[in-house]
């Protein structure tokens, strides 16, 4: 049988004539507004944290069963690539809580007013950068002291 | 972008209405997305909470993660991390794979592979926060 949401693009029009209902635009057509790009990238993000969540697996595993394949797991996060892991790890654990902040304060009816959505994107951006960086200026400093 | 080869035509019968009719509400319709909203605010302190944790852990030996570990306090929070960390994953996983793949079978495979995968991680992680937090 044919998929009913394929069934259901044929219509009348007033004429009583059969005719296709027009699709409406999706992504492609639109302009991206800064609300729109974040919240895509709210799903990318959480998506990515799924797969981060190896590495939070991968810590307590080697933690719990032997101190040798901790010291490796622990040195292979020192090394270029688990520092360039843990950084996207970070950025998109902080912009995801962020944005999920947000989304919560939104789920709550407030925040729709455009000046008010614009400038709670702006926030969630800049307050991305600034946690970033701050818990890694107290990371490199724990890290090497 | 009209096709003469294939003009409009009605391949069903059936009203929407007599379509939906007899199915009844979904009904747990409310629950996931709920579910959803309460890991996700339980995860905002709790998220905080891990990030102030592993800061303190940089340079951290296994004995130093067994001695940090071994606080009732710091069990409890971590477990509650895992789970709602876990729950709020699957739950956002289900949502995209819902999203983004038409066909029926595959879709339903792929939620119940990423179900799955979910509650092992949950169960493994849970299981290495008891073993650090008992063993000493």
């Amino acid at each position: 049988m044919k998929d009913v949401r394929d069934a259901q693009m044929v219509a009348r029009n007033s004429d009583g004539k059969l005719v296709r209902r027009p699709l409406s635009p999706h992504v492609q057509v639109y302009r991206w507004p800064l609300s729109m790009a974040l919240s895509i990238t709210h799903r990318v993000t959480g998506v990515g944290l799924g797969i981060g969540t190896l590495l939070l697996t991968l810590w307590l595993l080697t933690a719990a069963t032997s101190e040798g394949g901790f010291e490796r797991f622990q040195y292979f996060l020192g090394s270029a690539v688990g520092l360039f892991l843990l950084f996207c790890w970070t950025l998109a654990l902080v912009f995801h809580l962020l944005t999920g902040i947000r989304h919560l304060w939104m789920d709550t009816g407030n925040g729709f007013e455009a000046k008010q959505y614009q400038n709670s994107a702006v926030a969630v951006l800049v307050g991305t950068a600034a946690l970033t960086v701050l818990i890694w200026v107290i990371g490199l400093i724990n890290w090497y002291w | 972008m009209s096709d003469l080869s294939n003009p409009p035509h009605i391949d069903m019968l059936r009203s929407p209405l007599g379509r939906a009719r007899g199915l009844g509400s979904a009904r747990a319709g409310s629950k996931h997305w709920w579910s959803q909203r309460l890991t996700s605010i339980a995860l905002v302190p709790l998220t905080l909470w891990f990030i102030w944790s592993i800061l303190r852990l940089t340079n951290a030996s296994q004995a130093d993660v067994v001695d940090w570990m071994s606080s009732p306090v710091r069990m409890a929070l971590m477990l509650a991390l895992i789970f709602a960390t876990f729950q709020h994953l699957q739950l956002g996983l289900q949502v995209v794979i819902e999203d983004y793949v038409p066909q029926e079978g595959i879709k339903l495979a792929a939620v119940l592979a990423v179900k799955a995968l979910c509650i092992l991680l949950a169960l493994i992680c849970a299981i290495c926060t008891l073993i650090l937090g008992l063993s000493s």
